[in-house]
């Protein structure tokens, strides 16, 4: 059972993907690597049910707090401001 | 796997993950896109956090689930709100069917 969430969530990450490739602007490419980062997220926590281990929930705070940093240093890249203002 | 509540909570959190990035294709704007993918894949990897501090109980690792939870409340917003309010001041335009944009009207007065 729990392979099949993992192919949900890939899946899933798929489709971030193809948004990645695709995207006509560049907002949409951001909002999709934001997205594709909390759905590792998921996956790191699922996978830390699967073998029993709490180790892969550091990933997974790690994960979280990095891809928020670097989605508001793209949306300051896309305000077109500098980093201190 | 031994707490029925807690794979319950999986399964629908990854159910609402799908289908935000299902959004994330079929919607035909940026900010239709953000609205649809941030708030749903933020509360179906919330609940499949939940599910996983359930399965753990209160050791080590359920504390830690717990944390993330917080963590991903905070951050997800927040980054949500700094890529739309970005985007609309970088000039990229609503979708043509769209019925309001207020940030306009309140940079108009």
């Amino acid at each position: 059972m729990m392979t099949f969430f993992f192919i949900l969530l890939i899946i899933g990450a798929f489709m971030c993907l193809y948004r990645i490739m695709m995207g006509p602007t560049p907002p949409d490419r951001m909002v999709a690597i934001d997205i594709l980062g909390i759905l590792v997220v998921g996956v790191c926590a699922l996978y830390a049910v699967q073998t029993g281990e709490g180790f892969y929930l550091y990933i997974a705070i790690a994960w979280s707090i990095l891809s928020f940093v670097g989605t508001l240093a793209l949306a300051k890249f896309l305000e077109g401001k500098s980093f201190d203002e | 796997m031994s707490n029925p509540v807690g794979i319950f909570l999986i399964v629908v959190g990854v159910i609402f993950d799908l289908l935000g990035c299902l959004g994330l294709i079929r919607l035909p704007d940026v900010y239709n896109r953000l609205q649809a993918a941030t708030k749903s894949v933020t509360l179906g990897t919330c609940m499949i956090l939940f599910g996983v501090f359930l399965e753990f109980g209160f050791t080590s690792g359920g504390i830690k689930a717990l944390i993330c939870i917080f963590f991903v409340l905070l951050t997800s917003p927040t980054a949500a709100h700094a890529l739309s309010r970005g985007s609309h001041i970088s000039g990229f335009k609503l979708w043509e069917g769209s019925k309001m944009d207020q940030l306009e009207e309140d940079k108009g007065e």
